[in-house]
C-alpha cells in the first residue's frame, strides 16, 4: 500500500470521523466555557470520568444512550464544581482546572477499580453499531467513508452547527458573548455575569463527558486508565485553533483527525521510521496550530479574568 | 453576600490553611472509602501503620518522597514567577533518559562516583531545562499559552523515551517490558540506610529546598522573580530583566523537574522504563500548592503525599479498597487547599 | 410645585469595611432636570449610583422611581424602571457590533432567535431622534472612543430610558468634545430626559447642570442651583477647607538635558520634537490614548525610539534599558501606580528600593541589604510623610495618595536631574494633590528638569513652564504656559495647531 491508496482508501475517510467525534464533543464543550471567559482545563479529567460512567452505565445494565446522559450529568457536575471554585471565588482558573483533572480522574479509576475487579482482560460492553442508512450506506466508497458511523458521530456534527446557532443568533448566544468579553458590560445590561458563566461551564463540561464516554461506548468497548491520551488538552489547543468559533471548530476537529487517521495508516507503508514519531504527530500539530494563531485568534477579551461586581 | 479582601492577612489562617484543607481532602475520601464498605477511620490508621510502622515502611515513604520534593520545588520556583510549568512529567522522563544515555556506557565504567554521580545529575538537570525552555521560548515569542504546550509536550517526552528504550537505549538483556540499558554502579546513589531503598538523593532535594529559600528570601535574583510574578508590568518598570528572569526560573524549573528523574534513575531504578513515573510531574504541582509555594513547605507537603501514595498500598492489600483512593485524597487536597488560601485573602461577609 | 419627582433617593447609607461610602444621602430629580452630583474620588458619588442602578444593595434607604421603591440589588430592575446608567469605563465589548451590544440582555434569553431586524429598526430610530448617529454594524473596538460614547448612551436609550445617570462622562473626551456631549445632554432633557451626572470637574457642573449635590466624605453637604453659585463656593464646599494649590515661580532653565527630534515608535509616536532643560517644567497635555502611555515609556527607558535622535544628557539613546535611565539620574513616576508603579503584594521597603537594587548601596554580590533598604524605607517615609508606611507593610495597605508619595519619594530621595511624571495626581483627592504639586515644584526649583504628562488642564497650566499637545501620536510646538489659554489648548489637543505661534525655549 502507498500513500495515494491511503487516500483512496474509505477506511481512512470512516477512521477520520470515528477519531474526530470526541475531539468535536471536547473542543466545542471547551468552547462553550471559553465564550463566557472561563478556562477550563478540568478537561481532560472530565472526559476519563465520562468514559468511565458511560462504560460503567452500560456495564451494569443500562443502555447506551443512558450511559451517554450519565457522562453528560456527571461531566456537568464537575463543570459545577469547577464553576463554583473560578467564578464567584474567582480562583486561578489554570490551576483550578488542573486540580479538577487530577481528582476527576483519579476518581475515575478508583470509582472504576472498586466497581470491576481485577481480571487480565479488562469486561467489555456492546458499544454503539453503525447506523444504517438507507440509499447513502450502500454507496459505494462514499457509504463506508462517511455514512457508516454510529449515532454520537452525527450527534457531534449536528452539536457543532447547532452551537454556533445558539452563540451568534440568541440571546443567550449574545449573553455569553458579551459575558465573556466584558462581563461589567452583561452586569450592566441586566445579565448576571455569575449565572451565566456557571451555566456555560456546566453546559460545556457536560459535552466534554460526553466526549469521554464516546471513547467507551462506541470507539472502544471497555474502559482503561489513561486512555484519553492527552485528547482534552489536544480540544484547548483547537479551541484556539477555531478561534472560538463552533464551525471551525468541527472543521479542526476534523483535520486533526485526518492526520490522526493519516498517520496510522502511514505506519504500515514506512516502517523505517520507529512508531513513536507518529503518534508524536498529534501533540505536535496541536502545537504548531498555537503558535500559527496565538496572535492571529480574537480570544475573548475576560477569557481568565475573574469578575467581582465592582471591582475592575 | 459579598466577597471582601482581607486588610490583613492573619499568619493564624495562612499555617493552618494547609492544615485544614488536607483535612477536608480526608473527609470526602473518608466518604468514598465509606461508601466502598470500610471504616475511613481505620483505613487511615492502616495507611498511616504503612508509612510508619516498619523500618521497611517508613524509608520506602521517605524514598518516594524524594522525587516528589524535587518535583514539588519545579513548580513552586515556576509558579511564584507566573511561569506555568505543567510539563514535570515530561521533564522528570527526559531527565531521567538523558542519564540513562550519558551514565551506561563502557567508557563511563572506570570514573570514579564523585566525578560521575554530579555529571550524570548536571545531564538529567540539563536535558529538564532544555525541555522547559521550548515552551518558555513559545510563549515569549509567539504569546502561546504555556500550561497547553507543556501539557501536550509530556505526550511527546514520554513517546521519546519510549522510542529510545525500544531503540538505541533499549537493554537486549531485558525481558518482558522494554527497558533501557542500566546505569553504571559509579552513578548509583549510595544508600542512607543499608538493605532499604533510600537514597542520598533525599538529603540533596531537601538541601536543595533550602537553598532555593535563601535564594528567594535573600537574593536579588529572588527579589526580581517575585516581583516578575507578582505584577509583570511593575517589574519591568522597575527594570527588573523581565526575559532573563523568566529563562533563569524556567531552567531552576526544568532542572529540578529533571533531576528528580535523574535521581530516581540513579538511586531506586538504575534504568528507565515507561512506568518510572506514577505522575511524579502531575503530583509535584499538588505539592507545590499545598506548600503555598514556600520551598521549605514543599518538604512537608512532599511527605503527606508520599505517606498516602506508600501507606494506601498497604492499607488497599488489607481491606481491598483500591489504593486510587491516595491520588483521589491528594488531588483533591490540591482544591481543598485552594479555598482554604483564598479564604485568607478574602472573607465573606453578611 | 406638588409635582413627583420622578426619582428619589432617600436616607441611603452604605459601609464598606471601615469606610462609610455612603451616609444618609437623600437626594430626588424632578422630570427633564439635569442635576450634577459634584465630588471628589472618595467622596461616595460612584457607589450611591451603583446602589441607584441595582450593583450593590445599601445598608439603609431606599430607591424610589415615580414614586415607586424599586427592588434592590437588581440592575435589572433598574433598567425595567427606566433608569439608564453611562459608566465611566465604558460597558462596552470591544470584539461585537453596536448593535450586539446595544441588544444584549434585552430579550428574553432563551428566545430561539434574536430579532435584531426589530432591534435594528428601534436603534435607529433613536439614533435619529436625538442626533446620535453610528453605524450598527460597526464593530465597537474600531470606533472613536467619542462614539463609543454614544453607544453607551443609546445602549441606556434603548431600554427606554427616562433618566440618565452619567459617570463621568467627559473624563475621556477633548474638551470641545465635551461642550457637545453637554449640549447634546441638554437637548435631550429638553426633550423630557432627567440626567443626573457624575462630575469632579467645577466648569462642567456650572456649564451643564440646573441644580448641583455636593458629596464630601460619604455625606450630601450642601445644594445649589447652578445659577446661584460660582466656582470658589463649589470648590470650597467639594474639598470641606480652602485649599490652594501651588503654582509655579519663575525660574532660568539650564542646559538642555532631554532632547527629541524626529522620533518615532512604532505606530504610537511619530516624529517626536521636543526639548527639555534643566531647571524648567515641560507639560505634555492630551487626551488619553493618544501616545503618552509609549511616550512615558520611551523617557523611562521601556521602548526605545526606532527612528530619530533620542538623547539624554547629550548622549544618544538606542537601546531600552531602565537601569541605564536610573543611574543617569532619571527620576520616574509611571502613569499608572497601582499597574506599573507598586508591587501590591510586596512590603513597602522592597517598592522603595526594588528599581535601584541592583545599585551597591542596596545589595552585595548578589544578596539584598535589607538593612540598608529598611532605613532608606524608613527615611523616606518620614521625609515624605506617607502615612501608614510602616516597611514591612505590604504596600497594597496604603491609601492612593500615600502610595503616590512613596514612588515619588523613591524618586526624589537621590535629587534626580531629570524627573519624568506620567499622570502623578490621576485618581487623587485635592489634598494630595496640592502635595504632590508642591513636590514636582520643589524639584524644579532644585534644578531637575521635569517632563509633565497629564491630562489635566488646569494641572499642567498651573505647573509647566512650556506646554506641547498630544494628538494622534505627534507633538504640536510647544506654546508659554503664561500665553496658553484652555480654547487655544483644547484646540492643540484635538490635533490643529498649524496656527499655533510656537515658543522659544529661553
Amino acid at each position: 500500500m502507498d500513500v495515494i491508496e491511503i487516500f483512496a482508501s474509505a477506511g481512512l475517510w470512516g477512521a477520520v470521523l470515528r477519531i474526530a467525534t470526541p475531539l468535536i464533543f471536547g473542543t466545542l464543550g471547551a468552547l462553550l466555557c471559553e465564550r463566557s471567559g472561563v478556562l477550563n482545563l478540568g478537561i481532560e479529567g472530565i472526559m476519563t470520568f465520562g468514559a468511565m460512567i458511560g462504560w460503567l452505565t452500560v456495564y451494569s445494565g443500562g443502555d447506551l444512550w443512558t450511559g451517554i446522559m450519565a457522562a453528560a450529568f456527571f461531566g456537568a457536575l464537575f463543570g459545577l464544581l469547577h464553576a463554583v471554585l473560578t467564578v464567584p471565588l474567582g480562583l486561578s482558573q489554570h490551576v483550578t482546572g488542573l486540580g479538577i483533572t487530577l481528582f476527576a480522574s483519579s476518581l475515575s479509576y478508583y470509582i472504576f477499580r472498586l466497581s470491576v475487579p481485577l481480571a487480565s482482560s479488562p469486561p467489555t460492553i456492546t458499544p454503539f453499531q453503525p447506523i444504517f442508512i438507507p440509499g447513502l450506506s450502500d454507496l459505494p466508497f462514499f457509504g463506508p467513508a462517511l455514512f457508516s458511523q454510529t449515532a454520537p458521530t452525527y450527534l457531534g456534527i449536528a452539536l457543532a452547527l447547532g452551537l454556533a446557532y445558539v452563540i451568534f443568533r440568541t440571546p443567550l448566544g449574545l449573553a455569553i458573548r458579551m459575558t465573556g468579553e466584558n462581563p461589567h458590560g452583561a452586569e450592566a445590561q441586566g445579565v448576571n455575569p455569575i449565572a451565566v458563566r456557571i451555566g456555560a461551564v456546566m453546559a460545556g463540561s457536560a459535552l466534554m463527558g460526553v466526549g469521554g464516554a464516546f471513547l467507551t461506548l462506541s470507539a472502544f468497548n471497555s474502559f482503561f486508565p489513561t486512555m484519553v491520551q492527552g485528547r482534552g488538552w489536544v480540544c484547548i489547543a483547537l479551541v484556539v485553533f477555531a478561534s472560538w468559533r463552533p464551525g471551525r471548530a468541527l472543521l479542526g476537529a476534523l483535520l486533526f483527525a485526518f492526520f490522526d487517521a493519516f498517520q496510522l495508516r502511514l505506519q504500515n507503508v514506512i516502517g523505517a521510521i520507529p512508531y513513536q514519531i507518529f503518534l508524536m504527530f498529534p501533540y505536535l500539530l496541536s502545537i504548531a496550530a498555537l503558535v500559527v494563531m496565538a496572535r492571529r485568534a480574537r480570544v475573548p477579551q475576560a477569557l481568565m479574568q475573574p469578575y467581582r461586581r465592582g471591582e475592575r | 453576600m459579598r466577597i471582601e479582601r482581607r486588610p490583613h492577612r492573619p499568619l493564624s489562617l495562612i499555617v493552618l490553611s494547609p492544615i485544614i484543607a488536607i483535612a477536608a481532602a480526608l473527609a470526602v475520601s473518608g466518604g468514598l472509602i465509606a461508601i466502598a464498605g470500610a471504616n475511613p477511620f481505620v483505613a487511615y490508621g492502616l495507611i498511616l501503620r504503612g508509612a510508619f510502622g516498619s523500618i521497611l515502611g517508613f524509608t520506602e515513604m521517605l524514598t518516594r518522597a524524594t522525587p516528589l520534593i524535587l518535583t514539588g520545588l519545579a513548580a513552586a520556583v515556576a509558579f511564584r514567577a507566573k511561569v506555568w510549568n505543567i510539563g514535570g512529567e515530561g521533564q522528570f522522563y527526559i531527565g531521567a533518559i538523558a542519564v540513562a544515555a550519558f551514565a551506561s556506557g563502557s567508557w563511563i565504567a572506570g570514573w570514579p562516583p564523585v566525578l560521575v554521580i554530579p555529571m550524570a545529575m548536571a545531564a538529567g538537570a540539563i536535558a529538564g531545562m532544555a525541555m522547559l525552555l521550548v515552551p518558555l521560548g513559545l510563549r515569549l515569542k509567539f504569546g502561546v499559552d504555556e500550561v497547553v504546550t507543556s501539557l501536550l509536550l509530556n505526550f511527546v517526552a514520554l513517546l521519546f523515551v519510549s522510542m529510545m528504550i525500544e531503540g538505541p537505549l533499549r537493554d537486549p538483556l531485558a525481558f518482558g517490558w522494554p527497558s533501557s540499558v542500566p546505569v553504571v554502579d559509579a552513578a548509583t546513589l549510595p544508600k542512607l540506610i543499608e538493605r532499604t531503598r533510600v537514597h542520598i538523593g533525599l538529603i540533596v532535594a531537601i538541601g536543595l529546598a533550602f537553598a532555593i529559600y535563601f535564594i528567594q528570601a535573600r537574593t536579588v535574583f529572588g527579589l526580581q522573580s517575585r516581583a516578575a510574578g507578582l505584577n509583570a508590568p511593575a517589574a519591568r518598570f522597575a527594570g527588573v530583566p523581565w526575559v532573563r528572569t523568566l529563562v533563569i526560573v524556567a531552567c531552576m524549573s526544568g532542572g529540578l523537574a529533571g533531576l528528580a528523574g535523574a535521581i530516581e534513575v540513579m538511586g531506586v531504578r538504575g534504568y528507565v522504563a515507561s512506568d518510572l513515573s506514577p505522575g511524579y510531574g502531575y503530583s509535584g504541582i499538588i505539592v507545590a500548592m499545598l506548600a503555598n509555594l514556600h520551598p521549605i513547605g514543599v518538604i512537608a507537603a512532599a511527605l503527606f503525599a508520599a505517606i498516602m501514595f506508600v501507606g494506601s498500598d498497604s492499607m488497599s492489600r488489607a481491606l481491598g479498597i483500591p489504593s486510587y483512593i491516595a491520588d483521589v485524597t491528594v488531588a483533591l487536597s490540591l482544591l481543598t487547599m485552594l479555598v482554604s488560601l483564598f479564604f485568607t485573602q478574602y472573607r465573606i461577609v453578611r | 410645585m406638588t409635582q413627583t419627582p420622578v426619582l428619589e433617593l432617600i436616607g441611603i447609607s452604605k459601609r464598606f469595611g471601615d469606610t462609610q461610602a455612603n451616609d444618609d444621602i437623600s437626594i430626588s430629580l424632578d422630570k427633564g432636570e439635569v442635576v450634577a452630583l459634584l465630588g471628589e474620588n472618595g467622596a461616595g458619588k460612584t457607589t450611591l449610583m451603583s446602589i441607584l442602578f441595582g450593583h450593590y444593595t445599601p445598608d439603609s434607604g431606599v430607591v424610589k422611581v415615580a414614586g415607586v421603591e424599586l427592588p434592590q440589588g437588581k440592575p435589572r430592575a433598574a433598567i425595567n424602571a427606566g433608569v439608564g446608567m453611562v459608566h465611566q469605563h465604558f460597558s462596552l465589548s470591544a470584539n461585537l457590533t453596536v448593535l450586539e451590544n446595544v441588544m444584549t440582555g434585552t430579550e428574553r434569553l432563551f428566545r430561539l432567535g434574536s430579532n435584531t431586524r426589530a432591534g435594528r429598526k428601534k436603534l435607529m430610530e433613536i439614533s435619529e431622534r436625538f442626533g446620535l448617529k453610528v453605524d450598527p454594524d460597526a464593530r465597537v473596538g474600531d470606533l472613536s472612543v467619542g462614539e463609543q460614547q454614544r453607544v453607551e448612551i443609546l445602549k441606556a436609550l434603548y431600554n427606554d430610558a427616562q433618566i440618565l445617570i452619567l459617570d463621568e462622562p467627559t473624563a475621556v473626551l477633548t474638551n470641545i468634545e465635551a461642550e457637545k456631549l453637554y449640549a447634546t445632554l441638554r437637548e435631550m432633557a429638553a426633550k423630557g430626559l432627567s440626567l443626573i451626572f457624575i462630575s469632579h470637574k467645577l466648569h462642567e457642573v456650572l456649564a451643564a447642570a440646573d441644580r448641583v449635590v455636593v458629596l464630601r466624605g460619604g455625606k450630601a453637604v450642601a445644594e445649589r442651583k447652578a445659577k446661584d453659585t460660582d466656582r470658589a463656593e463649589l470648590a470650597e464646599l467639594m474639598v470641606g477647607r480652602r485649599v490652594a494649590r501651588p503654582v509655579r515661580e519663575a525660574s532660568t532653565p539650564g542646559a538642555v538635558v532631554l532632547s527629541a527630534r524626529g522620533v518615532s515608535v512604532g505606530t504610537k509616536l511619530t516624529d517626536l520634537d521636543f526639548e527639555l532643560r534643566a531647571g524648567e517644567m515641560l507639560g505634555i497635555i492630551g487626551v488619553s490614548g493618544n501616545g503618552q502611555t509609549t511616550l512615558a515609556h520611551l523617557v523611562s527607558g521601556l521602548v526605545a525610539p526606532d527612528d530619530g535622535t533620542f538623547e539624554v544628557f547629550g548622549e544618544p539613546v538606542t537601546r531600552a534599558s531602565v537601569t541605564a535611565m536610573i543611574e543617569k539620574g532619571v527620576g520616574r513616576i509611571p502613569e499608572d501606580r497601582n499597574a506599573e508603579g507598586a508591587i501590591g503584594d510586596m512590603t513597602i521597603w522592597e517598592n522603595a528600593v526594588l528599581e535601584r537594587v541592583f545599585s551597591s548601596r542596596f545589595s552585595k554580590a548578589g544578596l539584598v541589604d535589607r538593612q540598608a533598604a529598611r532605613t532608606f524605607s524608613s527615611q523616606l517615609v518620614e521625609r515624605f510623610d506617607v502615612r501608614g508606611g510602616d516597611p514591612d507593610k505590604r504596600i497594597r495597605l496604603l491609601s492612593g495618595g500615600n502610595m503616590q508619595k512613596l514612588i515619588l519619594g523613591r524618586n526624589l530621595m537621590d535629587d534626580p536631574k531629570i524627573l519624568i511624571a506620567a499622570q502623578p495626581t490621576r485618581g487623587l483627592d485635592e489634598g494630595a494633590i496640592a502635595a504632590v504639586h508642591a513636590r514636582i515644584l520643589q524639584a524644579r526649583k532644585a534644578g531637575a528638569a521635569v517632563l509633565l504628562i497629564s491630562e489635566d488642564l488646569d494641572e499642567v497650566i498651573s505647573l509647566a513652564d512650556r506646554i506641547q499637545a498630544i494628538a494622534g501620536g505627534r507633538l504640536s510646538p510647544p506654546v508659554d504656559a503664561d500665553k496658553a489659554d484652555p480654547r487655544q489648548l483644547g484646540l492643540m489637543m484635538a490635533g490643529d495647531w498649524d496656527d499655533v505661534e510656537p515658543a522659544h525655549a529661553h
